[in-house]
């Protein structure tokens, strides 16, 4: 298991990748964007992004604005 | 009429979509409104993101995502990435905010991102106080749009520096400028197109009125009403009286 912050709660993926850990947590589908201990990371490149300890995920989706 | 990176816009009403008592009045104060633009975020999802992003599909509106909230260059630059590739548009409104009472942006990141986001195809509609010189190093790093504030955001004072304003929008008579943040009235909405804007960009003076959807018409008329007088040449101002009805031909009694 690789234990990871993602939106700034910890959890804990078996999957070894981005796109893994997505879809472990829901979000396979959705229309979200990614970005790994603060950079940008494209829907095209999850698959091949590797998850490591203590990495910072975030997982935005459209929402509400000004 | 100047676009905005080659798009002509139906009403000069951008509207955000943030703030409403529902989604429901938010839906029916964006079709009452005429909005041609509705401003959207991205957010950690929590759920509701999906359902509310169908929701603006159906405005069938053109979107402006933003980047609201962020406080540094590299939160903007990594917030515009990804709301690119969500939200399918070269289109951001980049916020760089400098201070957190007066939300006012922050011209030395908003010039970095600018920079930054031009240079790999966005197109930036930078949030801006009223400086002459941020907007000119704003337009050589290739924004063709620029935002001015009206007021701190939120603060529905209006335009705040009527000066500032109308010599910005003289010293670019070239580039489309929506007046952004601030708004509170309709009456501020066409006093800004009168004076030549393009656009106008508001959210919480619809979302936080009493009945939004009715605020939302007002505010479209308003804007269209202030675009058509600045098209319509308006009369010069004088400080002594004419008469409208002719002299020649009154009766002698």
């Amino acid at each position: 298991m690789t234990r990871i912050e993602v939106n700034g709660e910890p959890r804990e993926v078996s999957g070894a990748t981005l796109a893994e850990a997505l879809a472990e947590l829901g979000w396979g589908t959705a229309k979200v964007a990614t970005a790994l201990n603060g950079d940008f990371v494209p829907a095209s490149a999850r698959a091949g992004q590797a998850l490591r300890d203590g990495d910072r995920v975030e997982v935005l989706a459209p929402m509400q604005g000004g | 009429m100047r676009d905005f990176y080659g798009v002509t816009l139906d009403s000069p009403l951008m509207l955000g979509t943030a703030q409403y008592p529902s989604p429901a009045v938010m839906e029916a104060a964006f079709r009452a409104s005429g909005a041609s633009v509705a401003t959207v975020s991205l957010r950690r999802e929590t759920g509701g993101g999906q359902a509310f992003w169908q929701m603006i599909k159906g405005l069938g509106v053109h979107v402006l995502p933003n980047t609201a909230g962020c406080y540094s260059a590299r939160e903007a630059i990594t917030t515009a990435r990804m709301a690119r590739e969500v939200f399918e548009t070269n289109w951001i409104k980049l916020e760089v905010i400098g201070h957190a009472d007066t939300l006012q942006p922050d011209p030395f990141g908003t010039l970095e991102a600018a920079e930054a986001l031009c240079a790999e195809g966005f197109e930036v509609f930078p949030y801006m106080t009223e400086d002459q010189v941020l907007a000119q190093r704003l337009v050589d790093a290739g924004c063709r749009v620029l935002m001015p504030w009206g007021a701190p955001i939120g603060s529905g004072l209006g335009l705040n520096n009527r000066y500032g304003l109308r010599t910005l929008r003289a010293a670019f008579p070239e580039i489309p400028m929506v007046v952004d943040a601030g708004i509170g009235l309709p009456s501020h909405a066409g006093d800004a197109m009168e004076m030549g804007f393009d656009a106008v960009l508001l959210n919480t003076a619809v979302a936080q009125a009493g009945d939004p959807v009715m605020m939302a018409e007002a505010f479209g008329l308003a804007a269209r009403a202030g675009a058509l007088a600045r098209r319509a040449d308006p009369m010069a101002p004088r400080d002594m009286a004419v008469p409208s009805t002719p002299v020649i031909g009154k009766a002698w009694l």
